[in-house]
This record gives C-alpha cells, structure tokens and sequence, in this order.
C-alpha cells in the first residue's frame, strides 16, 4: 500500500469504507436508532432540572442540546471501531490495499454522517420541546451542529480506534474525549445563544472560528495520528 | 487490531538499577521544599491587603510552573518516542505525567485556599482555573489509557498520541474559557515588565520555584527508576 497516493485515490478509498460503515448501519438501524431515542430523551430529561420560571428556555436550550449531543455522539462513536472487533474484522481492514488514513477518513466520514442525521431530528426536537421560533433555530443551530460534528467526530473516532483496544473502552472513550469536547460544546452554546437571541452574527463570530480552527487542526492532526496508532 | 505480537522488550541492563534504590536526590529535593516553606512561613513578610493568604502564592504558582515543566517533558518525550521509538522516552514521559497530576492537584487544592477569602468563593469559572481543570482531566485520561493497556508498544503508541493531541488541544481550551471570562489575578514575576514583587518576597518566591522544580525533577527520576524496575520484574 503506498502511503503517498493521490488525494483522490485516497478519498475514494475513505468513501468505500464510509460506505461499508453506513450500509452496515441502514441494515441492522441498530446504533441509529438507541442514539436518536438517547437523544429525544435527554432533551426532555434536562428540561426539568431547571426551574423553567427562572431560566427562560430560550437560554437553556442551546445548552441541553450541546451537552446531548456530546453524550449521544459518544455512544455512536464507540460503534465505529466496536464494529470491527466481531470475528476481528479490522485485521481484514488494515490488510486492504488502501492507506491507514483512509481508513481513519472512511470511518470518520461515515460517523459524520450518522451524527449529523441524529442531528437532522434533534435540532427541531430541541426547537419543538423548548419552544423556539423555528425559522431562526434551524438555520442557526444547523449550521453551528455541522461545525461542532466535524471536530467531535474528528477526535472522537481517532479515540474510538484507540479505546476499544483497552480494557475498559465504555468509561475510556468518554474520559480522552469530553475534555477535547470543551471547546466545541463551549463555542456552540456560546454561539447559539447569542444567533438564537438574535444578536448579530458578528458577536457569535468569534465563536465560529474558534469551531472552524478546532475543526481544521483536529481533523489534520488526528488524520495524520491515527496511522501512528497502529502497529507498523 | 494488532494480530503481531510485539518483540518482547528487551531487558535494560542499566547499571545500579536493580539495587535496591536509595534515592539522595528526592531527599535532598524534599529537604528543598522544607527549607523554603520554612522561609515562606517564618522570613517573608505579610502583605498589605491579603495578609496571610498571599503566602500560598509561594506554592500554589511554583507548582504551577512545575506542572507545566512536567507536561512540557511528557509531550516532548511523546513527540521523542514517535521519533525514535525508544522506550526510555515512553517511560519519562510516564514518570512526567504522573509528577503533572500531582502537581496540577496542588494547584487546584491551594488555589481555593486562597480564593476563598480573596474572592470569596472557592471556585470560580475563570479561565485559567478552567484551563487547570481541563488539565488535570487530561492527565489522568493519559494516566488511565496508560493503565488500560496491557501491550508495552501499543501502550506507548496511544499515549504519545494522545500527549501529542493533548498540546493541540490547550491553546483552544485556554482561548474558549479566556474569551469566556476571567477574574484571575494577572502574573507579577513573569511578564514583560519588570516583576512588581518587592526583593524579599521575590527572592522567597524564586528559591521556591527553584525547591519546587527540583523537587518535580527528582521525583520524576525516581518514577523513572521504579518503572525501569517494574519492567526488569516483568521481564525475570
């Protein structure tokens, strides 16, 4: 396999394992299914740990859904590479003549994929439970969920690769990813509030690039660490 | 998923490892943090406003520093080891990561100490408490892989990688919580003007930031000489 081939050849190759990887999925709907359900559950189980007369819902909700969607993101992430263990299919994998990256992109676009479709329903849930004005939220929310599932996924699915290793992958998952998850959750809850208050753009700018700059480090760097994970 | 074993690493014959260690070093670094302490509590004046409080700060910034000097070792010798491959720097960077949680943690104890009769609370979403917070967190992450991984290369693979991703992370960590908010007290030694400390104070401060990375170096040693230990047992 040659490590230094064309871009194209080597997102085509990411492509077909992302392919594998959601064909798998849209087959058994095993993961999709308990993450969306996770997902609607949390929303409403973090609406009543506040006093709804104290914090508007308007300022609780980018909160809960950011936190939510960190948790939810988390359990689909720890299927990406759990699905691989059964009858040791990620030695078939890593025998395939692509590149280690494309392996590390395939599964990371696959999971981008499956996140940003838990997305699609948890968005209009979370403006459907907290009483939002929905042509504001969508747009809003939307575009900021897409930007902070790209840098979760990015480092979620290099740790997935590395925890389910370990002897305790369920707790270690969360443990490498939530403190790398500080910065996205921060930045979209921060940038929400403000679109959702509906406070120029300008003022969540500064939020959005710190989101665009983690996004583009991470998913570099954890492209190019993940072929450093696996024995040579 | 790794079908290879690893080649057993091969026993290190460093010389005077297998002794029994007396370690002069860490007692000589202890009786360095004494004799500062003492010279914090005995022959440094109070402060003006915050009186008895302001002493921790001869503590609470040298472990700071310390911390930071350890983290800077861990994620050097993470980007060594993926160099080299030489397992001498997978077990530095073991031993610093484990002086860094030691330190952050006191970092994080005396800061409320403090914060609790100069602000009032005995935490607060600062940025830089943050920033220590998420450190911490980090560390023990790297810890706890570290120990969830039986495999020597494998563990020493995911834990330079992880270093590695971790120094990526701080400065979006520090630039998310300092736009946030932050109410820390800005530094008087380390800034581009002269230090704003008068000269006693400044020299306890200095002697004790002296005491406190030699008392990080030594222990780090020591970690290191346990490690070296602990894998010459495995391997017998």
């Amino acid at each position: 396999m040659g490590a230094d081939s064309p871009a194209p050849a080597l997102l085509a190759a990411s492509w077909l394992i992302a392919k594998k990887d959601l064909a798998i999925e849209l087959r058994t709907r095993s993961a999709f299914l308990s993450v969306v359900v996770f997902t609607l559950l949390g929303l409403a189980i973090f609406f009543f740990a506040w006093d709804p007369t104290a914090v508007s819902a308007m300022d609780l909700a980018p909160g809960v859904l950011w936190m939510t969607f960190s948790f939810a993101g988390l359990l689909g992430l720890h299927r990406s590479f759990g699905v691989e263990l059964e009858d040791r299919a990620m030695d078939a994998l890593l025998i395939a003549p692509v590149d280690r990256e494309a392996i590390y992109l395939g599964k990371a676009i696959a999971n981008t994929i499956f996140v940003a479709a838990v997305l699609v329903i948890a968005v209009p849930a979370v403006a459907l439970f907290y009483n939002l004005p929905l042509t504001r939220t969508i747009p809003a929310l939307g575009g900021i969920a897409l930007l902070a599932a790209i840098g979760l996924v990015a480092v979620g699915t290099l740790f997935s690769a590395m925890a389910v290793n370990t002897r305790m992958a369920e707790l270690l998952l969360p443990m490498l990813s939530l403190p790398f998850f500080v910065p996205i959750v921060l930045a979209s809850a921060q940038a929400s509030t403000r679109l959702l208050a509906g406070r120029p753009f300008a003022e969540a700018l500064s939020w959005i690039k710190i989101l665009i700059a983690f996004d583009i480090v991470f998913a570099v760097a954890c492209t190019v660490a993940f072929p450093h994970t696996l024995e040579e | 998923m790794t079908t290879v074993q690893a080649p057993a690493p091969t026993p290190v014959a460093a010389p005077g490892a297998t002794r029994p260690i007396f370690d002069w070093l860490l007692v000589l670094a202890v009786l360095g943090v004494i004799g500062a302490g003492i010279r914090i509590v005995l022959f440094t004046p109070f402060e003006a406003k915050q009186g008895a409080a302001q002493k921790i700060y001869y503590i609470h910034v040298p472990a700071a520093l310390s911390t930071y000097f350890a983290l800077t070792v861990a994620a050097c010798m993470s980007i060594v080891y993926r160099w080299l491959h030489d397992e001498r720097a997978d077990r530095l960077a073991e031993s610093a990561g484990e002086v860094a949680l030691l330190f952050a943690t006191v970092v994080l104890t005396t800061g409320p100490i403090w914060g609790k009769p100069i602000w009032g609370a005995w935490w607060t979403w600062d940025a830089r408490l943050t920033l220590t917070l998420f450190l911490w967190f980090v560390t023990a992450a790297y810890l706890v892989l570290r120990g969830a991984v039986d495999d020597h290369a494998m563990r020493a693979r995911y834990s330079a990688v992880l270093a590695i991703l971790a120094t990526l992370l701080i400065p979006f960590i520090h630039l998310s919580v300092y736009l946030f908010r932050t109410l820390h007290p800005m530094p008087i030694v380390l800034k581009p003007e002269r230090p704003s400390l008068p000269a006693e104070m400044l020299t306890t401060f200095l002697l004790s930031v002296g005491a406190f990375a030699f008392f990080a170096a030594a222990l780090m040693r020591a970690r290191y000489r346990l490690a070296l230990l602990r894998e010459q047992a495995e391997a017998a």
